[in-house]
């Protein structure tokens, strides 16, 4: 395995809680932010971590995670900004060398990319899949 | 001037009835349907109701045309966003955020916000400057609080009275600006010697400023 990482995950629901999860039980040392400790519930039981409860729009939260130690920050909330804001300042505070965050919004997604932040688009890529096999149906039908 | 502001409450209520006073043209992007309602009815602004960081709705109020876009809500990270994209995607030359955690003031300045402020360091500082200072006449913060001018009086028990300024040996990043003497001003050089009655214009940075006074008035800073 590749040497373990030390991952920030910020956002604890459906998404935070499988990446924190699955990181960690692939080795990496990951801790997870929410605000609201019931997400917490959501992990795995293969999750080793450690879970900070307070609201990452405070940069303090971020100092307490040692997002300055950290190889990657992903900011996975369910909130547009707040992800957006968290990645830049873990980029450009804390010096974090990989940062992704997840952007909902299609343009507000396009206008980060431009600005240099890697963004994840869960619309588009469902888009994506959704053309991806609406296509493969219509080849299926053709032959 | 083209001024769009962003948010709602007391602060952008007072703002846009004073923009407004002075001719400017002025727009409120506001998210509560019964809010903005009410602003469109007092208020001689144009109201947009919807989210101030969305492109949409930013592109809607002419954050193309606009001199200067404040953002003043509750949530750091829309302000934030709102400015970024009021600022590089439609060219707004100037841009305000509200920042609620002081942490963030420089953090945003460096993300290319033109100017953060936090209301929790201004007041803090109005707080901690003030206290105990009775002589203190005037301060106004400058550069965005990060230097502050401020204006104090002499009295017979500073330690300061008849040294000369060399001999006060001041911290760095603090600066007598002038000496008012019987109605006279007097350009301090450091051989100038301080009397009782002096009026000092004082010009800091924030954190030496306490340092700065106690040597002034021997009140511990």
């Amino acid at each position: 395995m590749e040497r373990a990482q030390y991952v920030v995950v910020v956002g604890c629901g459906r998404l935070g809680s499988i990446l924190a999860s699955r990181l960690s039980g692939q080795g990496h040392s990951v801790v997870v932010i929410d605000w609201q400790e019931s997400t917490f519930n959501h992990l795995a039981t293969e999750f080793s971590g450690f879970q900070i409860v307070g609201d990452a729009s405070e940069l303090a939260i971020l100092r307490q995670a040692k997002t300055d130690k950290a190889d990657c920050l992903l900011a996975v909330t369910g909130e547009d900004n707040l992800n957006l804001m968290v990645a830049q300042v873990a980029q450009v505070v804390f010096k974090v060398k990989t940062v992704l965050a997840r952007v909902l919004d299609p343009e507000r997604e396009h206008i980060y990319r431009e600005f240099g932040i890697a963004t994840i688009s869960p619309t588009d890529l469902s888009a994506d899949a959704f053309l991806q096999a609406f296509r493969e149906a219509l080849l299926e039908n053709l032959l | 001037m083209k001024v769009i502001l962003i948010g709602g409450g007391k602060l952008v209520y007072f703002l846009v009835r004073q923009f407004a006073s002075k001719g400017y043209q002025l727009t409120i992007i506001n998210q509560d349907a019964v809010e903005a309602k009410a602003l469109a009815r007092q208020l001689k602004a144009t109201v947009i109701l919807g989210d101030g960081s969305d492109p949409v709705i930013l592109n809607e109020a002419g954050a193309y045309q606009a001199d200067i876009v404040l953002s003043l809500t509750p949530h750091d990270q829309d302000n934030l966003v709102a400015c970024q994209i009021a600022q590089k995607r439609y060219g707004a030359p100037r841009t305000i955020a509200l920042v609620n955690d002081p942490d963030y003031q420089e953090v945003f300045q460096q993300l290319g916000v033109t100017v953060a402020f936090s209301a929790t360091q201004i007041l803090a500082s109005l707080i901690e400057q003030r206290a105990g200072f009775e002589d203190i006449e005037t301060l106004i913060p400058a550069a965005e609080g990060r230097v502050s001018v401020t204006e104090i009086t002499l009295h017979e028990t500073s330690p300061a009275i008849g040294q000369t300024l060399q001999a006060l040996e001041l911290p760095t990043g603090v600066l007598i600006g002038c000496i008012i003497r019987d109605g006279n001003v007097i350009v301090p050089r450091g051989w100038s010697r301080l009397q009782t009655a002096d009026r000092l214009i004082l010009i800091s940075q924030p954190e030496y400023y306490g340092q700065f006074l106690s040597k002034l008035t021997g009140e511990a800073g």
